[in-house]
């Protein structure tokens, strides 16, 4: 897939985000500042419930800031739009339509394919993501991981300027885990999209990121940028190299500080937010 | 392996050519093919396995929701499982499970003290009591008491019910993935709160898990089971010190034993994956 743009830069600027669920207000993010660097891969790491599928819907334009600016080249994030994808944890193919259909669907609606074109945009992404074999068979009689190659597929073909991956692998199991990171790597390093990767997996996000960034508990923001400085391309033999360890070793001693923090937390019990964020994205 | 000092001695579990097939008649599932092990009492033993190999199904026959077709189980002498008993289920071995058994119309306290009141083992007051001063000594807080599940995290969900089954007094804690749908964060701490269980009561801890970093961090042994119909392929032992936390991670004999223990596993994935096995989603 040939790309000429260059690769987009994502900043948030300051930026506070509240949920408003009935009479409770809480603050997910606050003064959270960080950048999104053009071209790489940038992981996202925290507390559950910090707000990470917050910056990701606010990336996205599913939402947009209460506090601050979220800006994509120096404009503001209005809304969504084909540049800036999400692939989400749970499927969203489309049902009623095939492996292939489901890619080229993207390219089509928005007319700026011919069907001849898109035609072989698919076949190319089937083969990167090792589809090819099943292109005519429904969202249904593909496995968890087979579902989420296909996502990535039919976010790819549109050639977006950000992609956003929220916990994308969470649930599979460990092998299918690591065969969808080591596709993931791949078409990371071939394509010119910045990223932005959510995951609560420690290994996960050595392992992708360029950036690690390590969020507080809410209020949010960034607690410290690690920096992954791994050589590309990636391969499992780094998981057990001193380096890799001297990364591993300061990102579960920052996590660990926050986790304390929570759990400590006087007067405070730990409830569980998700329901409420659901509501949220709603409106 | 010897029984710890300050344990009561009790909680071997003993395996002995333990087969399991459903539906003979029809369909013929093997489960279980000659599974063996000596489980010592206090011990915490981890099994790993591809997924579908048979382990939810020895752990349902340790804690008596079936039964094993060949072979036996023994808890402190006593057969738990064999074709020529009828199985069930006791108090001596309790299951904290993956999706969670906390009756959801029952408050924090008065799912703790469900089992021993409705035994009549304890009075209301009595089991009160015990409950506050297990959950005081596990660090939760006692705000949470009237509460109802459906207010708290999946973490602390599940330290409740680790404590629901503690206050039995159980020889062994089974636990099936219990942690599974937890991230990684609370993971983490569910990992320390379990060791401090561990550290306070020894009690025998027969844990099914697929995450390998979970096995080797919490194991005195791991047990490993090979693609259906599974068997007991390698037994590996920790030989790190305890106590653990999770700097324990990263250092290099705890890699080098993850990394062996991944590969054994690795094997019967491949072999599982190859079978056609639907990864659990």
């Amino acid at each position: 897939m040939s790309d000429s743009k260059q690769a987009s830069e994502v900043v948030f600027k300051d930026v506070g985000k509240m949920a408003v669920f009935k009479k409770t207000h809480t603050v997910i993010l606050k003064n959270c500042s960080f950048t999104v660097e053009s071209g790489k891969l940038t992981v996202l790491i925290g507390p559950s419930g910090c707000g990470k599928t917050t910056i990701i819907n606010l990336i996205a334009g599913y939402e947009r800031p209460d506090i601050g600016e979220v800006q994509i080249d120096g404009k503001r994030i209005i809304g969504p739009n084909w540049e800036r994808l999400v692939v989400f944890q749970e499927t969203a193919l489309f049902p009623w339509l095939t492996c292939y259909e489901n890619i080229m669907f993207g390219p089509l609606a928005r007319q700026v394919m011919s069907k001849e074109e898109a035609h072989q945009e698919t076949l190319n992404l089937l083969v990167k993501v090792g589809l090819e074999d099943f292109r005519d068979k429904y969202p249904s009689q593909l496995s968890g991981g087979m579902q989420r190659r296909a996502e990535l597929a039919r976010a790819l073909i549109n050639q977006p300027k950000v992609m956003l991956m929220d916990e994308p692998f969470r649930g599979l199991d460990a092998m299918t885990r690591q065969l969808m990171q080591e596709y993931y790597l791949n078409l990371f390093e071939e394509t010119n999209a910045s990223h932005v990767f959510v995951t609560s997996e420690v290994d996960e996000a050595i392992i992708l990121a360029d950036n690690l960034l390590v969020m507080t508990n809410k209020p949010s923001k960034i607690k410290k940028i690690i920096e992954i400085d791994l050589p590309r391309p990636r391969n499992w033999n780094m998981v057990t190299s001193k380096r890799y360890l001297e990364i591993k070793a300061e990102a579960l001693e920052l996590l660990h500080e926050e986790a304390i923090k929570a759990s400590t937390a006087s007067g405070k019990v730990d409830v569980d937010l998700s329901g409420l964020l659901e509501t949220t994205r709603a409106d | 392996m010897e029984s710890k000092p300050d344990g009561k001695g009790e909680g071997r579990i003993l395996i002995e050519h333990v087969e399991k097939v459903y539906d003979p008649e029809g369909v013929n599932v093997h489960a279980c093919r000659d599974c063996n092990a000596d489980i010592q009492p206090g011990e915490f033993a981890m099994v790993v396995g591809p997924s579908g190999c048979g382990k939810t199904t020895l752990l349902n026959a340790i804690a008596g929701f079936d039964n094993a077709t060949g072979g036996a189980i023994y808890l402190d002498g006593k057969k738990i499982a064999a074709p020529d008993i009828i199985q069930s289920p006791g108090a001596d071995r309790i299951v904290v499970f993956q999706g969670g058994a906390l009756f959801p119309w029952k408050t924090v306290m008065g799912n703790i003290i469900y089992g021993p009141v409705m035994q009549g083992k304890m009075r209301v007051d009595e089991a009160v009591s015990e409950a506050r001063d297990l959950m005081g000594r596990l660090g939760l807080s006692r705000e949470i008491e009237p509460l109802y599940p459906g207010n708290l995290s999946s973490g602390m969900k599940r330290q409740v019910e680790i404590i629901r089954a503690l206050i039995n007094d159980p020889k062994v804690l089974l636990l099936d993935e219990p942690f599974r749908a937890l991230d990684n964060m609370s993971k983490g701490l569910m990992h320390e709160y379990l060791l401090s269980v561990f550290e306070l009561t020894r009690k025998t801890i027969f844990f099914i898990t697929h995450d390998l970093e979970e096995a080797v961090f919490l194991a005195d042994r791991i047990f490993v089971m090979t693609t259906r119909p599974g068997t007991f392929k390698a037994v590996i032992d920790i030989d790190i010190p305890r106590p653990r936390d999770f700097r324990v991670l990263t250092t290099e004999r705890f890699v080098e034993i993850r990394e062996h223990v991944k590969a054994q596993v690795e094997e019967e994935s491949m072999k599982a994956f190859e079978a056609g096995e639907r990864e659990l989603a």
